[in-house]
């Protein structure tokens, strides 16, 4: 069925010609043990400079582990990781801090000549310009993970990290957000790695969606389509129930 | 933009200010009548000789002699000299506590060294220790200004150490994804994370640093609101006593009010959470 879409269904572990010449970040045969639990097992993962890569797995599989790896934030992980440029992160919960207002969370620890001017226009430019004096407790769910976007892309960063940072938002904001996400990712090319377990999420938004099961990439879908993208696009319907099935989800109707 | 998370807390708060009108206007009268009531019956006993004045002075009595007690100036100078020993032995505790919780907050190396002869010294009595003090710092200014220091610096550095340790994780990371120095990271989250506890331990060594005083002036205290209370017993002048107990009632409640005037700024970021 997948044979006549252009959507190509490339086997683990192979590497994959880049767009772009360099990387943003590289990894080769990286574990993390947690106690007697080995979560990742030789992992191999490229992300090109401005690609939009989405990671699914099932909960557990070790995808957030993985985004911890890139981000810094695991030291105990054992393997060759290398980001070309800086890392920033989105996290799922916003994590902004709360006795800073909305422009000081953005312009924290920012090197720039002027850091509340640069702040300022990351926050105009995910729309929240008339919050920036709010307190960050203030905020909607939505609001506050624009303001986490905002002090991300301020960075200017070479690969962005997302950790499943619309999964606590409700339907209607998240489809903003995606907009507003696919809106700053055109705007600024970071290589993004978006770890989510939304199957339709990463259909929707990225260049090449992950599966991460077992502790390795265990499949990986290139998908082609212009964006916006449909649903209910043929391709889309077909990728869809390929990837749950890897997700180890039964289609309805065959259980 | 809806908000499923945050809006939870607005009915509940808009609920809790409604009833809170009410209380403001009617039950806050019924609430002030059985002082009253007590106030009466202490004037009409006095006044009817049930309550013997050396046992006792009636409220006007206590009133005529806190107007005379200003008058000649005891009272004032009594009350700055206090107020001086307190806010002595206060900031220096203060500095103290607050300092050793740094240390002891911001590096595993300082817990180990400062955090177990605190713990030892927090086990003692704090007014077992007068007669030591007495001994080695004989019975003058030192004594007094050091056991309020003494009962200062114990609050702040539990409640600092606490609140320093207890700072969210995950602003720790957000901490180092952004970069932060260490100094940043200690300005910017740390400090600001812990500044909630610290407060709450303010509060309470202030408590404690009224009580001290008391305590320290009951001994040998030749100025102060401890020795014009000492003094007015040899007399059987209750009414000077009561005026001693009331200021100290009073300066206890100021000093309360300060720390949550301070609250109420510095906690900003929470408070307009609350009243949205």
């Amino acid at each position: 069925m997948a044979t006549e879409l252009p959507v190509t269904l490339t086997p683990s572990r192979t590497t994959i010609p880049l767009r772009a010449a360099a990387p943003v970040a590289v990894v080769r045969g990286l574990t993390r043990s947690f106690g007697e639990r080995r979560v990742l097992d030789g992992v191999d993962l490229e992300i090109g400079r401005g690609e939009f890569v989405a990671l699914l797995g099932p909960s557990g599989s070790g995808k957030s582990t993985l985004l911890r790896v890139l981000a810094g934030l695991d030291p105990g992980a054992e393997g060759e990781v290398e980001v070309g440029g800086t890392a920033a992160v989105a996290f799922q919960e916003p994590r902004l801090v709360p006795w800073k207002r909305v422009l000081a969370n953005v312009a924290l620890g920012l090197r720039a000549p002027d850091p509340r001017a640069a702040a300022l226009a990351a926050l105009e430019e995910v729309g929240l310009g008339a919050l920036r004096d709010a307190w960050p407790l203030t905020l909607s769910g939505g609001e506050a993970q624009r303001a986490s976007l905002a002090r991300a892309l301020v960075r200017e960063p070479g690969l962005l990290l997302l950790d499943e940072p619309f999964s606590a938002l409700d339907a209607l904001t998240r489809i903003t957000i995606h907009r507003l996400v696919l809106d700053l990712w055109a705007r600024h090319r970071p290589g993004i790695l978006l770890v989510t377990h939304d199957v339709d999420e990463a259909m929707l938004l990225a260049d090449r969606v992950l599966v991460l099961d077992g502790g390795a990439i265990a499949h990986e879908s290139r998908i082609e389509l212009p964006r916006p993208r449909h649903r209910d696009h043929p391709e889309i319907i077909a990728l869809r129930s390929t990837l749950l099935d890897r997700l180890g989800v039964t289609p309805e109707g065959t259980a | 933009m809806p908000a499923p998370v945050v809006d939870v807390g607005v009915p509940q708060r808009a609920a809790r200010t409604r009833s809170r009108v009410p209380l403001r206007s009617a039950a806050v009268w019924q609430r002030l009548v059985s002082p009253l009531v007590i106030v009466v019956v202490w004037q009409v006993a006095g006044t009817a000789g049930l309550l013997p004045e050396q046992l006792l002075a009636s409220p006007v009595k206590v009133l005529t002699t806190a107007a005379g007690l200003v008058e000649e100036g005891v009272l004032p100078e009594a009350i700055a000299v206090s107020l001086q020993r307190a806010a002595i032995g206060f900031t220096l505790g203060a500095v103290a506590g607050v300092g050793l919780a740094l240390v002891a907050g911001l590096s595993r190396i300082g817990e180990n060294a400062v955090d177990p002869p605190l713990q030892m010294l927090r086990a003692l009595p704090l007014f077992g220790l007068i007669p030591l003090f007495i001994l080695w710092f004989g019975i003058g200014e030192t004594p007094k200004v050091a056991l309020v220091a003494l009962g200062v610096a114990f609050p702040l550095y539990l409640n600092t150490f606490s609140g320093i340790r207890g700072v969210d994780g995950r602003l720790a990371e957000v901490a180092r994804v952004l970069r932060l120095s260490r100094t940043e990271t200690v300005t910017h989250i740390v400090l600001p994370g812990a500044l909630a506890q610290t407060l709450v331990g303010l509060r309470q060594s202030l408590g404690v640093a009224w009580l001290a005083l008391i305590v320290a002036e009951q001994i040998n205290a030749d100025a102060g609101l401890g020795h014009m209370i000492n003094d007015a017993r040899e007399f059987l002048r209750t009414d000077v006593i009561v005026v001693g107990l009331i200021v100290y009632a009073i300066l206890g409640l100021l000093t309360d009010a300060l720390v949550r005037l301070l609250e109420r700024r510095a906690l900003s970021w929470r408070q307009s959470f609350l009243s949205r």
